[in-house]
């Protein structure tokens, strides 16, 4: 078992050789199907949430977990090639209550992303659901691959 | 998935054959989802963060004193999209507790909420804490 909260930095860049190895032999277990079933992994950054970023043809997609965080407390902005999340998780503490455990954390995040290639802003569009946020943000014409004819 | 329908109940399985053994075997990533367990006079609560879980997904069942919770995340790339960035993956969600009171099965509450799933178990009448009087002769 090994636990993600040692590395509790979310840096983007900054993750340590370790963990990427980590990453590289669980990609590697998946694509041979011999993922030891056993191994069981915590998946949390405290309050920061886990962002994926992918690349099709024509957008840039971003996901992050935010669970029990709603639209009214989140802040997405783009400036140039950079997006920013920021916000707030609120947990409600019942103070009259016998806490036994207590693992989720609280607070305000942000965390920016550069993007590899530059963005349409204006067609950037961002849903939430079931605690995943997904912003799609569609590749400026300039960004987009062209096919090149051969005359 | 509408708004209302995220909130909706869901069904807690008293009786499931569905044993801890066979969810960890499944292939594919577990992850022990983040918990806040609290008890009031009345009632037990839980509250576990699963975010991509759909509320069809979640599995919750109470045998003898072991709750267990499973969620499987609903995966979610497209087919033309390429990693860049990859700090969660697509997986499982299951984490098992002993329940030492006795619970009001008929009574149990689940929601799934926003990623976050609230529990509610009351407790049963013989559980409860019971004051007792002292008369003075």
């Amino acid at each position: 078992m090994f636990t993600r909260g040692l590395w509790n930095f979310p840096g983007y860049g900054l993750r340590t050789h370790f963990e990427e190895l980590d990453r590289m032999k669980r990609h590697l277990d998946q694509v041979f199907g011999q993922g030891d079933p056993s191994r069981i992994a915590g998946r949390t950054a405290g309050v920061f949430p886990l962002i994926n970023l992918t690349e099709s043809p024509n957008a840039y997609v971003l996901r992050a977990e935010l669970p029990g965080v709603t639209a009214n407390d989140l802040d997405i902005q783009t400036m140039g090639r950079n997006i920013t999340i920021s916000g707030e998780r609120r947990i409600a503490v019942d103070q009259n209550a016998k806490y036994h455990r207590r693992e989720r954390e609280g607070g305000r995040f942000s965390r920016a992303i550069a993007l590899p290639g530059d963005i349409d802003r204006d067609k950037v569009e961002a849903s939430l659901k079931e605690g995943v946020l997904q912003v799609t943000m569609p590749k400026s014409e300039a960004a987009k691959p062209r096919q090149i004819e051969i005359k | 998935m509408t708004h209302h329908d995220e909130g909706r109940e869901i069904q807690v399985g008293k009786r499931q054959d569905v044993s801890g053994q066979t969810e960890q075997t499944r292939s594919g990533l577990v992850f022990i989802p983040a918990v806040d367990i609290f008890e009031t006079e009345n009632e037990i609560n839980l509250v576990a963060d699963m975010p991509g879980v759909k509320t069809d997904n979640v599995n919750i069942d109470l045998r003898e004193n072991t709750l267990t919770l499973a969620g499987e995340i609903t995966p979610f790339e497209g087919p033309d999209e390429d990693d860049l960035l990859v700090e969660y993956e697509v997986g499982q969600y299951f984490r098992q507790f002993t329940i030492p009171e006795q619970i009001n099965q008929d009574k149990i509450d689940a929601r799934l909420s926003d990623g976050v799933l609230q529990l509610t178990l009351p407790k049963a009448e013989a559980a409860k804490p019971r004051k007792i009087e002292i008369r003075s002769e």
